[in-house]
């Protein structure tokens, strides 16, 4: 049986996400964006230990990251750092002020044994469309 | 280029509307041109160009009323042209706009009225986009720690080194006090009540502050004298404060041929009563001193009904014009030197207080007897925007038009002020000195307000002929006709024809760059090491404004050695 | 050779007492500066060169053909949208206001997506705040909400805030009260006096119950709010009341979440309220060590701020609207030119998808996602470090930022003004 986490998805600013934040195509910055923070109760309560997966999804869209414990973080709430794997399941509305709600997305978390994207294989189907114009 | 046929006023050179013509070449006044252009103004008002002495137009506390005011934003829009960038705002135009409207007014110089020394690079961001006229800021030093620590310790020496290195910091023209100690005390959210209340921290009065600081501006011969806002601005009986902060200078002199204590926005001084319901005019006793001691002079910060942004260093002010009218209200204050604030106002013809407060600025005008002791201002956009001024030229050349006004405001603006009384109506000399020649004088600009020969090529031309126009009868088309410029000429080009413009030159920048002794200088450069090592928040290396912000300077030396 | 003072393009902070080292041309060392900052000194992976997409492949190409395809695309473009100009300095935004302007396009920058919202909260309310250094040398409270400086900015506290001392500070973090609401245990939150755990969305909630007791309407607060016990706010506003100096610095957890630039009236509202019993100022805490700079130069130059859509020849401004994940949303923008921010990663997905469809125009030192969507790539010399310039920190300060190194590479400044010159013969051959 899947276990299903009902949370609310926020993003933020983390050291190592801002250390690499212009370096976007290193290690590091896969390394420190490419994750999710739960409380440590919500990631036992997924019955996944160790560095496993986790599936985020979002009523905008879905995505793979790898799971992290954070004491920090209360039950019912999980934090990916700003970035494209955050902004995967964000949603477009901007509420009449031209920014979107990048923090307090409802999402579902279940542990994965698929793998996470990079960032090349993240944005590979925007690539094509993007084709030779002038 | 010959300005041909056209009534000239040039009061500095005692021209009284004399038909003549005025030549200029390379950008100066001559006695003759030979180059070929000619304008044809026979039948039209001849004026140097418009002097504005005090007007919030760049920096920090400009950009806070366009940002948090975009409903002003609104008012002003004008779009792009092939020439022209777009312009927006009324009360907080954008920086274009700026250049542009103060060159349809006839205007070709403009100053702006408040930088802290902490922030001028942006004022001077500011200057350097607003086109055509030329332009220059006042430093403020009021609130300084250094300027506080001096006079406490009674070291004039240092205090005169310390404001002209201020002046080089800031690249500032001038030195501005607001509402001394005040705004010292309001970074602990209070204030000092009169010019004998002790500044928290520094043991010092405002009555210290004032005279130490007009006798440095003395011994260091700078070209304009000290120009205060004074304390306890804005509030009902203050004229009090005004004639004790008088009194307490008359005994110091200027070191130059002009006053030795500019007064600004007096109209926001000049109120009597002990609160808001007894709120009167003091405009003649303030006007009475003057006519005695022509030593001072003063502005109008005349109010213009309708929408207007308050924006002073005088922080504490803004805080209680914000709780009064509960408005939205910035505040800004700056790490060692001043506060400031920034509050949307409505002025209403209904509105008692506001009724006085308008009858306020034309009495002291129209009561001070000597023009050469007053500028015509609104203190834009504080007691209105400039854009305004020929309303207020109208109003002080008509009392048919002011009696015309009275009839729509409140009763009180007749009973509480004795503006209903005069009858003085200024005549063309004296606008011209109110608009021109004075204010050119008071901030020591030989070369501007003026038609003589060597003054730059700054003239602005009016499609009215004195000759046939009763201004007293016709103030319409009084004010029509200065609010569209026939022609404005900067520096010898025409930059406004038939009330458009059709050329965007960039103005200079006018700083005050003082001399002083160097053992002087060393001591407050150790002073000010030891203030940026335990106070201020970035390096002594990276405060004074660099060269590359003032890219067309006009450096004005003064200084004691 | 050392380098002394520089400042730090990296965070809103603006830190300006870098010292940097410099070997034969190259950068070697970098002290006092935090973890983000030395790492934008050390350098990363730079744009090769400039390119051009040709059959679907980014090829390199010389920086004339780039500025040719650059301005074809926003000559041929009804509603281009400039995007970006944070994480460059004031020359720059002049010079793509101007762009924007001749191009009849939308100009926006990446405040519309942080700190946007505090924007607004300021045009309803007014921000009553203060340069960083009074905050130094006078705040015996701090209370950061939805901020996390530990992590965002780095020097903040030991520069500015918490730690920092000053002329009424001389005790530094032991004679000042700390207090941290979030929605979560924060480094920023470990180091608190107090700390006020709320639940994502709750703000307004709580700022509003705040403001009830500040003005001595506690009695009409329910025992908890938002989960929050009455006792703590009650304890919180007792701190407040009792500060001789408070300063509230709130970051994007107000402005991301649930209410977004109502949050932050209540917060603005809630400093002025402070300011009838003591003083109290407010700050944003901005990210991109210029973003704030990018909001001066165009409220100077348009009359606003940020969102401003310039088709008309007017500024019109109406974020909603005129920002630029509204016009991506509405699939209105049909061509985008992006200076010095990846919006491939920091916008949301759908709203990428809309940029993937459209000519991308990208004018950036580093490679980064929007490099993989961008149909023109210039790279450009790094400001503050390769290129002099002007930024503006978070509270508004202008500082002149220094060139330690060249780079050989034209500036931000230079790019944009070779793309505005050839729109302009473009303009002039029609």
């Amino acid at each position: 049986m899947v276990i299903i986490l009902k949370a609310i998805m926020i993003s933020g600013r983390t050291l190592g996400q801002g250390a690499s934040l212009e370096a976007k195509t290193s290690p590091e910055f896969f390394k420190a964006t490419s994750i999710c923070a739960l409380s440590e109760s919500d990631y036992d309560d997924l019955g996944i230990s160790g560095e496993a997966n986790v599936l985020v999804r979002t009523e905008f869209g879905e995505v793979v990251v790898s799971a992290r414990k954070d004491d920090g973080l209360p039950p019912g709430v999980i934090f990916i750092p700003m970035g494209p794997w955050a902004n995967a399941v964000v949603g477009m509305d901007t509420g009449g002020c031209g920014t979107p709600l990048f923090k307090g997305t409802e999402a579902e978390v279940e542990g994965t044994k698929m793998r996470v994207k990079d960032i090349q294989e993240l944005f590979a189907d925007l690539l094509r469309r993007g084709g030779d114009r002038s | 280029m010959i300005i041909e046929g056209g009534i000239v006023y040039d009061p500095k050179n005692g021209v009284l509307g004399e038909e003549m013509d005025v030549s200029i070449e390379d950008g100066r006044v001559v006695e003759e041109s030979r180059d070929g252009e000619k304008i044809d103004a026979r039948g039209m008002l001849v004026l140097p160009g418009g002097v504005d002495a005090h007007a919030h137009i760049a920096g920090g506390k400009v950009n806070t009323g366009r940002i948090m005011r975009p409903e002003d934003g609104r008012r002003g829009t004008e779009p792009r042209t092939k020439l022209l960038r777009p312009s927006t705002g009324y009360t907080v135009p954008n920086c274009y706009a700026i250049g542009y409207r103060y060159a349809r007014l006839g205007y070709t110089i403009a100053f702006e009225a408040a930088t802290p020394i902490l922030e001028a690079r942006h004022t001077h961001e500011e200057l350097e986009e607003i086109p055509i006229v030329d332009k220059g800021a006042l430093t403020l030093f009021g609130n300084n720690w250094e300027v506080l620590e001096c006079v406490r310790d009674g070291d004039l020496d240092k205090l005169a080194a310390f404001v002209a290195w201020g002046l080089r910091a800031s690249r500032g023209y001038g030195v501005k006090v607001v509402n001394p100690g005040g705004g010292e005390a309001w970074g602990f959210g209070g204030n000092v009540k009169g010019i004998d209340d002790p500044v928290p921290s520094f043991n010092v009065t405002p009555r210290e502050i004032i005279r130490y600081l007009m006798k440095a501006n003395e011994a260091l011969r700078l070209p304009h004298s000290v120009h205060l806002h004074t304390n306890n601005l804005g509030k009902p009986g203050n004229y009090e404060t005004t004639l004790a902060t008088l009194r307490a200078v008359e005994d110091i002199a200027a070191s130059r041929d002009r006053q030795v204590l500019h007064v600004t926005h007096m109209q926001f001084s000049a109120y009597g009563g002990t609160g808001w319901k007894d709120f009167e005019s003091k405009a003649s006793e303030i006007a009475d001193y003057f006519n005695k001691h022509d030593q001072f002079t003063m502005d109008m910060g005349q109010l213009i009904f309708g929408s207007a942004t308050t924006m002073t260093a005088d922080a504490p002010l803004e805080y209680a014009n914000a709780r009064l009218l509960k408005a939205k209200w910035s505040n800004h204050d700056i790490e060692l030197e001043e506060s400031s604030g920034v509050v949307p106002i409505v002025y209403g013809r209904k509105n008692p207080i506001n009724a006085i407060q308008w009858a306020i600025g034309l009495e002291l005008a129209l009561l001070t007897e000597d023009p050469w002791q007053m500028i015509m201002t609104t203190d834009h956009p504080n007691g209105g925007p400039f854009v305004n001024y020929p309303e207020v030229i109208a109003l002080l050349m008509s009392r048919p038009k002011r009696e015309e006004e009275l009839a729509t405001l409140h009763e009180l603006a007749s009973k509480r002020s004795s503006l209903p009384t005069i009858e003085r109506e200024m005549d063309w000399n004296e606008v011209a000195i109110v608009t021109r020649a004075g204010p050119a004088k008071i901030l020591g600009l030989p070369e501007k307000g003026h038609l003589g020969v060597g003054a730059d090529g700054d003239v602005s031309i009016y499609e009215i002929d004195p000759e046939k126009v009763d201004p007293s009868r016709d103030h319409k088309e009084v004010k029509a006709a200065l609010a569209r410029a026939k022609y404005t000429i900067k520096g010898g080009e025409v930059v406004v024809r038939d009330g458009e413009i059709v050329a965007v030159p960039q103005g200079r920048t006018y700083w005050v760059d003082a001399s002083v002794p160097e053992d002087q200088a060393a001591k407050v450069e150790a002073d000010l090491a030891s203030k940026f090592a335990k106070y201020y928040s970035i390096q002594m290396s990276n405060y004074m404004v660099q060269d590359a912000y003032v890219t067309r300077p006009r450096v004005i030396k003064a200084g004691v050695i | 050779m050392i380098v002394e003072d520089v400042l730090c393009p990296f965070c809103g902070c603006l830190c300006d007492d870098i010292k940097v080292e410099v070997e034969d041309g190259r950068i070697v060392g970098v002290k006092r500066a935090c973890r983000l900052g030395s790492s934008k000194f050390m350098g990363h992976e730079r744009i090769s060169g400039p390119m051009v997409r040709r059959d679907g492949e980014l090829t390199e190409t010389t920086y004339d053909e780039a500025y040719d395809r650059a301005a074809q695309i926003l000559k041929a473009a009804k509603r281009p949208l400039l995007y970006g100009w944070c994480s460059t300095v004031c020359e720059t935004a002049k010079k793509g206001i101007l762009l924007a302007e001749e191009v009849g396009g939308v100009i926006d920058s990446t405040a519309t997506v942080c700190h946007g919202p505090s924007i607004i909260g300021i045009e309803e309310k007014g921000l009553a705040g203060s340069t960083l250094g009074q905050v130094k040398n006078r705040a015996d409270l701090i209370v950061f909400w939805g901020a996390n400086p530990a992590e965002a900015h780095p020097r903040h506290t030991m520069r500015y805030s918490s730690n920092s001392t000053g002329m009424f500070t001389p005790e530094g973090r032991g004679g000042r009260k700390v207090v941290v609401v979030d929605v979560r245990r924060t480094r920023t939150a470990k180091n608190a006096d107090k700390f006020i755990l709320i639940r994502p969305g709750t703000d307004y909630e709580v700022i509003s119950a705040l403001r009830m007791i500040v003005k001595g309407k506690g009695d009409l607060i329910p025992d908890t709010v938002a989960g929050i016990p009455k006792s703590d706010l009650e304890e919180v506003a007792g701190m407040m009341l009792a500060a001789k100096f408070g300063a509230v610095l709130i970051g994007l957890g107000l402005t991301h979440s649930r209410g977004r630039y109502k949050n932050v009236d209540n917060a603005l509202s809630l400093v002025a309220d402070l300011n009838g019993f003591t003083k109290f100022v407010v700050l944003a805490m901005r990210g991109h060590y210029n973003v704030a700079g990018f909001g001066q130069v165009c409220a100077w130059e348009t009359g606003y701020p940020m969102a401003v859509d310039l088709a008309r020849g007017a500024p019109y401004f109406n974020p909603g609207e005129t920002a630029a994940c509204d016009l991506l949303a509405r699939k209105e923008a049909d061509a985008m030119m992006v200076v010095a921010a990846d919006p491939a990663s920091n916008f949301p997905r759908a709203t990428v998808e809309a940029m993937a469809e459209i000519p991308v125009i990208q004018v950036d030192p580093f490679p980064n996602p929007t490099t993989f969507l961008a149909d023109v790539v210039i790279p450009t010399a790094v400001c503050g470090i390769e290129a002099e310039g002007t930024a503006y920190r978070m509270d508004g300060l202008s500082l002149r930022m220094k060139k330690v190194v060249d780079s050989g590479l034209p500036t931000d400044e230079e790019v944009v003004e070779n793309i505005l010159d050839r729109v302009r013969r473009l303009a002039d051959d029609n």
